[in-house]
């Protein structure tokens, strides 16, 4: 962690007449990377108060999801055999759930944020986008262990590393980062005004769990639904979040890679993925400039 | 003179809702009711701080001061006008906010000093001397839950005077802890009037502000009623007379 250099106890009358004139406090994202430090350490203190307390302490952040894992691997590939036809669903599940969570914790964890920080918020000038910021940090931290119980499983099945496919995952993230950062930004400070906010937040994450595809392939949609209706369903960012994360691990972990790409995913999916990211990020900057706009009235209405 | 506090006509308005949920929205609209209000917390206020002055922020109950204070430190900003400073603000605004409960007395330390602006170094530097202050002993490292309400109120109060402040805002937390320690802190309010730094300090005890200001801003409803010097201010508020001044209201603004 970096720090920036403060000045001596008691400035000189010369040395203060040099500072500029200024509102007191800065905001904005800007001002979240050059208090970085605080950041940083928000991020830490809330992490290692989750395991506050546990005898195993950050080892539960691998436990857990690695025991979800063995239950899907259980339940999928044991007990149902090869379900639907699908080669490794389990992972194929596995994948979509880590980027998943990490979308719904960044979002919900963001639209509560303020709130929750109310007693800090309504005393100290801290810049109000920390809050949602370090919610998607912490939502980034718990992703690591979750990928890497992806990862040994995948590369057990025969799995390794492609450019390609790696691209795809990195690009996956972004576009979930990017617009769960937007949509927490967003959704935070309507949250202030009316809690009612933070209960749509909590029914359109319910919402994505099921309108991706990680519990159904792709196909799925295209067989019953047909051609209109699965390129609205395409519309979704987040299920081309999800598909790019299949591209990166679970394709990767079947007999013919090729086969099942072109098989269970769309045509143009990184196309598709940098068009939604680029959208995601103007999603981001507006959702930045609403948030600086309605966080002036934020402390009173806390 | 350097300039270090500069507030330029700045209201604050605040929005009081009668209602909340929809039903009971619609209900008083249809009753023809008001369904909120608002009023000027801070009404059209002007007054310049000069670097080195120490200036009394005084006034009754829900007169404006800490909204004033909120407007000064940067946590609220004004609907109209202006509030501009100069250089780091600190001080004893809200001592031992933020501290995490689940976290030790050590860790508190660095994540309430960031959140005041320190960076590492520079609470590295003060470590010492704020644990020394806070007097915790082998508390140090026992999770803040554990402290009693003294105790964690005193390494609030460490943290936030070892800050280096080019303005030091302080809103009537001299009274932490027991009696030595608020000795203690006295002390190092006095030390810290006397290091020359801009002062703002907001109080009802004319005492304290007659020991540590030169100036006196009183505020009544939002308004600036009085600028000027200490014992005029303390007179124009009545807090001179003493404990049986109980009936004169209304006539408080005729000095």
């Amino acid at each position: 962690m970096s720090t920036t250099a403060s000045g001596p106890a008691r400035r000189a009358e010369a040395d203060l007449e040099a500072l500029p004139l200024a509102p007191p406090a800065a905001t904005g994202l800007r001002e979240v990377v050059r208090r970085r430090y605080l950041l940083g350490m928000l991020v830490r203190n809330t992490i290692k108060s989750r395991y506050q307390g546990t005898v195993l302490g950050w080892l539960w952040s691998y436990l857990q999801p690695a025991i979800r894992f063995a239950m899907f691997y259980f339940l999928f590939q044991v007990m149902i055999g090869r379900g639907s036809g699908m080669e490794n669903f389990a992972i194929h599940l596995f994948a979509g759930m880590v980027i998943v969570h990490f979308f719904t914790e960044t979002f919900n964890g963001g639209t509560q944020s303020l709130v929750q920080n109310r007693s800090l918020i309504t005393k100290l000038p801290v810049p109000r986008e920390m809050f949602p910021v370090a919610r998607m940090l912490v939502a980034a931290w718990h992703t690591v262990p979750m990928l890497i119980i992806l990862v040994v499983p995948c590369v057990l099945l025969g799995w390794r590393p492609d450019l390609v496919g790696m691209a795809a995952a990195l690009l996956g993230f972004t576009l979930a980062a990017a617009l769960g950062l937007a949509l927490g930004l967003l959704f935070s400070v309507g949250n202030v005004f009316m809690r009612d906010v933070g209960k749509i937040a909590q029914t359109l994450t319910q919402f994505v769990t099921f309108s991706v595809p990680m519990m159904y392939p792709f196909t799925l949609v295209d067989d019953r639904f047909g051609d209109p209706w699965s390129g609205y369903y395409l519309l979704n960012p987040m299920a081309e979040a999800v598909l790019l994360i299949q591209r990166g691990f679970w394709t990767g972990t079947t007999s013919d890679p090729e086969v099942t790409a072109a098989v269970h995913l769309p045509d143009q999916l990184f196309a598709r993925g940098l068009t939604m990211t680029a959208i995601s990020i103007v999603l981001l900057v507006l959702a930045q400039r609403v948030f600086s706009r309605l966080e002036a009235r934020v402390p009173e209405r806390l | 003179m350097t300039t270090m506090i500069q507030v330029e006509n700045a209201t604050k308005s605040f929005t009081l809702s009668y209602q909340r949920s929809l039903k009971q929205t619609v209900l008083a609209k249809a009753r023809g009711r008001k369904t909120h209000d608002t009023f000027n917390a801070v009404d059209d206020v002007s007054f310049t701080v000069s670097a080195g002055e120490s200036v009394g922020l005084m006034g009754l109950n829900g007169s404006g001061k800490s909204t004033l204070l909120k407007l000064i430190s940067g946590v609220m900003r004004p609907d109209s006008g202006s509030v501009m400073t100069r250089g780091r603000i600190a001080g004893l605004i809200a001592t031992g906010t933020g501290f995490d409960n689940n976290l030790s007395g050590r860790e508190n330390l660095y994540l309430n000093a960031a959140i005041l602006g320190m960076s590492r170094a520079e609470t590295d530097r003060k470590f010492d001397e704020i644990v020394d202050f806070a007097d915790l002993g082998k508390f140090l490292d026992t999770d803040v839950a554990y402290y009693s309400s003294g105790m964690k109120a005193r390494l609030g109060f460490s943290v936030a005077v070892n800050v280096d402040a080019d303005i030091f805002i302080a809103d009537e937390a001299l009274a932490v802890g027991d009696r030595p320690f608020k000795r203690k802190c006295k002390k190092r309010m006095d030390e810290i009037v006397k290091s020359g730094v801009t002062m703002f300090y907001v109080s009802h005890a004319p005492g304290a502000v007659r020991n540590l200001c030169d100036r006196v801003l009183v505020m009544e409803s939002g308004r600036l009623a009085f600028d000027g010097d200490v014992e005029e201010g303390i007179h124009f508020l009545h807090y001179d007379e003493g404990d049986d001044s109980g009936e004169d209201d209304g006539l408080g603004a005729d000095v």
